[in-house]
């Protein structure tokens, strides 16, 4: 089933084939912007040096990283609610949760560039970085999840069911991480963890524009994986219905109409 | 038309079954009788179409009515490590039933002897015996038999002949699907046969009465 | 209400019985989780004082994999001769079918943490200052492992391989209860029972929300399997 079969809003907006080029474009061309934006016109930072351009991009992608998220949370609740039930919100919830872990990654793995040089060690124990690692495996289980079930209703149900469980672990997940960290400032030598270096002029334009253009990218991204889904739902279905026909076909020598689900 | 999830199993199914009714499914493997039974059970979810199950809505409260219902398919629904006894009374009390029709039960289907057997330990026939057993002891208002001869010896069989009859004489409504013509004909008021998912035969029914309907 | 205590009391009388019946628990989870705690000491070096310090971490990792194999263990139990099908035909209420699977997980592990508790106090040379903060703190963070463990078992039910996926899930998810119950365990070993308060709030709020979770997903979980 494809976007423009469904005649659902969502579907048609996924549908258009404007859509994707435009995207493309505005992907390629903001993000081009802003590696000029943040290698040359943004001035270095007086204590962080040039290892702080990493911000314009580390910021952006953390933020993008939760609105996925979000975005999956919501997809899965309206799955999930009888009156707004259709298979587009739990593939929204699904491409979107993609996008979330890779931003997740590309998170940790940006912190830890910046890091390195500022704090000299890879890894802190600082309750953001933890509290994002925890994201990260809470949403490495739902793609693992969603993997191992082949039925598309069970798929959708459960993945919509463990979306949920694992949003909800968030907020306690942040709060005791949080917690248990202003109490163990162990180490002297890593100061407090937070590498925001002041923000103004030609540095906020950057990353202002960096976060439209992260945003932009996801959009993207999101449109992308989105009519993948739908297309393999599709090949799915059909590769299912032949299926069906060939044991129809042993069990009744007529040939049974197939009814279209 | 039924869909199972996005599988057709069963399309065109049109069937009436009174309260009170015994009624036999035949018809080849692979036409839809067990997927039938389950859903009339409320175990699959009705996709198209529309039915009603004592009274109560399949596309909407498959779940209300599940106390009523006893199916005898091909698990025993027991655990391994439970005895029959401890099996027989866990579905009792499950259903709502005292302890007490648990043991009766037990007596009925010949398990007496083997009431602190495990599970695990019992043979095949038992097995079927005590699935039987666990329907019994549910005493529920609709019974839905999914090939009951299968795997019971010659006592086994008169058993379950006598409970189909027991549970018609005690205004309980039957429904068996099963291969064993001869046999289930002799119980039962009437035949519907199903081949390739579609049902047809059925009786006219009568207004009053609940309806048990698909 | 009677009805669904009633319920829920039959169900976990059916999965403790089972227990019983076949020991999996004490002869199987019991010696794994001691045998954790046997590789900690070979890995941490006992001589160099460092196990006392780190004992209720250690007795929490090992509490949490044991808390892994008993949930798998209780909806595992469930798999055999369709007896999940069973449980939906049974009429019972689901909610019900959750308390008592998630209250029956909850004692037996109880029951494994006390003995377990008793083994490291005694291999790793700890004592304890405050019993009654070990009690109420073990208490309230294995309701939580269990109530979150039995929602994952119920969204990994029937599934090949739901092994490796249950660990995979639940672990991230009880992360705040692992520390929460850490926290309040070095508390009550070292006597300051007053800076266990807030971790004891933090797992108490992870029980209540995941019973409630609990309760409202797990009928629809167990339909369509």
């Amino acid at each position: 089933m494809t976007g423009s079969q469904d005649g659902t809003r969502l579907a048609r907006v996924m549908g258009k084939g404007w859509l994707t080029p435009v995207l493309a474009v505005l992907t390629v061309g903001s993000l081009a912007i802003l590696a000029v934006l943040g290698l040359w016109v943004a001035p270095p930072d007086a204590l962080q040096g040039d290892a702080q351009r990493l911000m314009y991009v580390h910021v952006p992608v953390v933020m993008v990283a939760y609105l996925a998220f979000g975005v999956t949370t919501l997809a899965s609740v309206l799955y999930l609610w009888k009156r707004t039930r259709h298979p587009q919100w739990d593939r929204l919830a699904a491409a979107s949760a993609e996008i979330g872990v890779l931003t997740t990654a590309l998170t940790l793995a940006l912190g830890s560039l910046w890091g390195r040089p500022v704090w000299g060690v890879w890894w802190t124990w600082d309750a953001r970085l933890v509290t994002t690692a925890v994201l990260l495996f809470l949403y490495l289980g739902y793609l693992a999840l969603r993997r191992t079930i082949s039925d598309p209703d069970v798929r959708a149900r459960r993945s919509a069911f463990a979306a949920l469980i694992a949003f909800v672990d968030v907020p306690i997940v942040h709060y005791s991480v949080e917690w248990w960290r202003s109490l163990h400032q162990e180490s002297t030598l890593l100061p407090d963890g937070r590498l925001d270096p002041q923000i103004e002029g030609d540095m906020l334009i950057a990353l202002l524009w960096g976060i439209g253009a992260l945003l932009i990218t996801y959009a993207y991204l999101l449109v992308q994986r989105y009519r993948l889904a739908a297309l393999e739902e599709g090949f799915e279905g059909r590769a299912l219905e032949a299926a069906i026909a060939e044991r129809r076909a042993e069990a009744d020598p007529e040939p049974a109409t197939v009814g279209a689900s | 038309m039924t869909v199972l999830g996005r599988f057709p199993a069963l399309s065109g199914v049109d069937l009436d079954v009174m309260e009170g009714d015994a009624v036999l499914l035949s018809g080849p493997n692979g036409a839809g009788k067990s997927t039938l039974l389950r859903l009339i059970a409320g175990l699959v979810p009705l996709t198209g179409g529309e039915g009603q199950v004592l009274g109560r809505d399949l596309a909407r409260d498959r779940r209300s009515f599940r106390a009523e219902v006893a199916l005898l398919g091909h698990d025993t629904f027991c655990y391994d490590d439970l005895t029959a006894a401890e099996n027989l009374r866990f579905h009792a009390r499950a259903a709502g039933r005292p302890k007490a029709v648990a043991d009766a039960v037990l007596e009925r289907v010949g398990l007496g002897r083997s009431a602190n057997v495990a599970h695990r330990l019992l043979s095949a026939g038992q097995k079927r015996r005590l699935a039987l057993g666990v329907v019994l002891a549910r005493e529920a208002r609709l019974l839905l038999l999914d090939e009951p001869h299968a795997g019971l010896d010659a006592p086994g069989r008169e058993i379950l002949d006598g409970a189909i009859a027991d549970a018609k004489a005690s205004g309980r409504t039957v429904i068996v699907a099963s291969h064993e013509l001869e046999q289930v004909r002799a119980l039962v008021g009437r035949e519907v046969v199903m081949a390739g998912g579609h049902a047809s035969g059925g009786l006219v029914a009568e207004p009053d009465g609940d309806l048990v309907g698909v | 209400m009677r009805r669904l205590v009633s319920e829920l009391a039959l169900v976990a009388g059916k999965d403790l019985r089972i227990e019983a019946r076949s020991r999996v628990t004490t002869n199987q989870v019991l010696p794994f989780a001691g045998m954790v705690l046997l590789l900690f000491a070979f890995a941490l070096d006992p001589d160099r004082g460092l196990l006392p310090r780190v004992a209720p971490g250690l007795f929490w990792v090992a509490t949490l994999l044991a808390g892994l194999l008993a949930v798998s263990r209780a909806f595992a139990i469930e798999g055999e001769n369709g007896a999940r099908d069973g449980l939906r035909l049974s009429g019972l209420d689901p909610a019900a079918v959750y308390l008592g699977k998630a209250a029956s997980v909850t004692l037996q592990l109880l029951a494994l943490e006390a003995v377990l508790a008793a083994g490291m106090f005694l291999l790793y040379d700890v004592e304890v200052a405050n019993v009654g903060l070990l009690v109420l703190s073990a208490g309230l963070a294995t309701a939580g492992v269990a109530a979150a463990g039995s929602v994952y078992g119920a969204l990994a039910a029937g599934l090949r391989v739901r092994e490796t996926l249950l660990p995979l899930l639940l672990l991230p998810v009880v992360a705040p209860v692992m520390l929460g119950a850490t926290r309040a365990w070095e508390a009550a070993l070292s006597g300051a029972p007053s800076e266990a308060w807030p971790w004891v709030q933090v797992m108490a709020v992870f029980a209540v929300i995941y019973t409630a979770l609990g309760v409202v997903a797990f009928g629809p979980l167990m339909e369509e399997s």
